[in-house]
């Protein structure tokens, strides 16, 4: 038979697609069914984030970073919000640093359940994602009682969090964090063992170490490639050097392992969860330093300094010494990082977010070559990608 | 970094002197291409030559004692009123000394930088930012296309004479059956209220002085 030459097709994935898990377009040349090359087309969801913060005094831009990556939108607002501390100076009270981890790790939770369950529908396990999303609705009333939103909380802020938790809210929570292992295993039995699944995940995507340091990849998927790092140990900020947690490592490198790194994170989070319940400081949840946090609103009412102190906070808001720096807190899907430069006045003269997505979906193109198709979609859902913090 | 759980003046002063060290390590390391090197907030601050980004690079992460082995991040912060006008930063992370470095490059407009992709891949996706983003060339990027911003856009949204507005808005347009970009018009004018006033009491002068002096 002459031999024939036959020409790449280009596919397009996306951008309205369910396992794309948002607003993706990716243009893939396929070779048959196997990928030759993936460019992933991103910027949909761009709303300018890092040009607004400019325009925004330093409080005003604090509710941007809970629409980033809006699956786990505390984790974020605590890199915001210790960057400014970090700039001014301020020290954060006891019980403030353990409500932040406390909401850090639910979180986590909130973050891991939703990437795991849609991970799961991906690849074709419908139930996952029904049983995960009503313990997310659980976790999401802890969110609403602290703060009174789902999801925007815009709770965390430059000194300690926006108000204190209301009675009995910490023995709620404990009360589903002695519930919650039962879910993590019942979760476990329909996926780790199940054939399926592993049928899809086992040896797909596979990223080694090397090439996992060298694309900038972070957090579970950085861990699942074997690389022991993660910043709550490395360097630990607010109350995580008196919590006591494993950091799970995986030894592949595949979808399979960054779904066990993440079960596992789960069973982390609940642990430090439950330290921060027992170990709960009383006192106050915001620093008494009224040039940077608001009065309180009982001392508005016979204190005309608290009333000054809160007018000025809320229009002229307060000034942050000019200096740079690069602040990094470990979120549910890696190293978020805001690199704040500040001119003295009382808004940011430059902010970059560095998102842990971004460096993901720039490694989709080396992750799914030579790769099915229906692998892509077991890759996307596996790194964990949301496009609210890639596009920002 | 400062663990402030426990602000233990001791290990602080330990931290400083392991960064110090470090600093005279690249020192010898990087010889003539290092213009300036401090500690800022704990973490290392470098100058260079925008330049010799490419060697800098590669001798961080290669070097067996510094070991720099992951970028975090790269991006770039607009100054108009600079002579060379940008200003690249590159957050560097070494996992062997958990230790963090940022290096500072200026770049004038239009000059063009060695693209930093063929040492660190996650250079790709970043450069391909700051181009998008402030118009910084890269030299010998593999594929130096536009990221965030529409297709066919015009601009570089971060510098800071772009307006926050931008220039063109764009809607579906029924008898076109497409969507289509128009001029911006705004219904009310964008409003940036200025709140700047004197904080901490009384200075030397404030806003609105200068008018005073002219009458009287």
């Amino acid at each position: 038979m002459a031999e024939m030459q036959i020409k790449p097709i280009t596919m397009n994935f996306g951008p309205q697609h369910p396992a794309a898990h948002g607003v993706l377009r990716l243009v893939l040349e396929m070779d048959g069914e196997v990928i030759e090359r993936a460019d992933p087309h991103v910027g949909l969801l761009h709303r300018g984030t890092e040009k607004l913060i400019e325009h925004k005094t330093y409080l005003q831009a604090l509710p941007y970073f809970d629409r980033l990556d809006y699956v786990s939108p505390m984790n974020q607002e605590h890199a915001w919000a210790l960057a400014i501390e970090r700039a001014v100076g301020i020290e954060v009270p006891r019980r403030a640093q353990y409500i932040r981890v406390l909401y850090c790790e639910i979180g986590r939770i909130l973050n891991h359940l939703l990437n795991l369950t849609t991970f799961a529908i991906d690849v074709g396990a419908m139930t996952p994602l029904l049983w995960g999303f009503e313990e997310r609705e659980q976790l999401m009333g802890f969110y609403e009682r602290a703060c009174g939103a789902r999801l925007h909380a815009a709770y965390f802020r430059p000194g300690g969090v926006h108000q204190d938790l209301p009675d009995g809210l910490l023995d709620e929570i404990g009360d589903w964090a002695n519930e919650f292992p039962a879910f993590i295993n019942d979760l476990e039995t329909l996926l780790t063992d199940n054939r399926i699944f592993k049928q899809r995940t086992v040896d797909i995507g596979v990223i080694s170490e090397e090439a996992a340091l060298d694309l900038g990849i972070t957090g579970p998927c950085l861990r699942s490639s074997g690389v022991a790092w993660d910043l709550r140990k490395a360097q630990p900020y607010d109350a995580y050097a008196e919590m006591e947690f494993d950091v799970p490592v995986g030894k592949t490198g595949d979808c399979y392992a960054r779904y066990l790194v993440r079960v596992e994170e789960m069973r982390q989070s609940l642990r430090i969860i439950r330290q921060c319940i027992d170990k709960m400081p009383d006192g106050p949840v915001l620093a008494e330093n009224n040039k940077v946090t608001p009065p309180k609103r009982g001392d508005m009412k016979h204190s005309m300094e608290a009333l000054i102190h809160h007018f000025k906070l809320y229009t002229e808001g307060f000034h942050v010494p000019e200096g740079e720096s690069y602040t990094a807190v470990e979120a549910p899907k890696g190293e978020f990082g805001v690199y704040l430069v500040a001119d003295g006045s009382n808004k940011p003269y430059r902010c970059k977010i560095r998102a842990p997505g971004f460096y993901f979906m720039a490694a989709v193109d080396y992750l799914s070559r030579g790769h099915m198709l229906a692998d892509s979609v077991a890759i996307i859902g596996s790194l964990d990608i949301v496009f609210g913090e890639i596009d920002r | 970094m400062t663990d402030n759980v426990t602000p233990d003046n001791q290990t602080a002063a330990q931290e400083v002197s392991v960064q110090t060290t470090m600093i005279e390590h690249l020192r010898k390391l990087l010889d003539a291409d290092l213009q300036d090197a401090a500690v800022v907030q704990d973490q290392i601050v470098l100058r260079i030559p925008a330049s010799s980004i490419q060697q800098v690079l590669a001798a961080l992460r290669d070097d067996k004692y510094a070991a720099f082995n992951q970028l975090s991040d790269l991006t770039a912060v607009d100054y108009p009123e600079r002579p060379e006008r940008f200003e690249l930063v590159y957050q560097l992370l070494s996992m062997r000394n958990n230790m963090r470095l940022r290096l500072l490059a200026a770049v004038g407009e239009g000059q063009a930088v060695p693209s930093a992709t063929t040492v660190y891949s996650a250079a790709n996706w970043a450069e391909r930012e700051v181009w998008d983003m402030f118009g910084i060339f890269f030299a010998g990027h593999p594929d130096l296309r536009r990221l965030l911003t529409d297709y066919g856009f015009e601009g570089h949204p971060l510098r800071k004479d772009f307006p926050l507005t931008g220039h063109v808005e764009v809607r579906y347009d029924d008898t076109l059956r497409r969507v289509v970009n128009e001029p911006v018009s705004l219904v009310q004018e964008f409003r940036d209220f200025d709140f700047l006033s004197p904080w901490e009491g009384m200075q030397a002068q404030i806003p609105g002085d200068e008018k005073a002096g002219k009458e009287g």
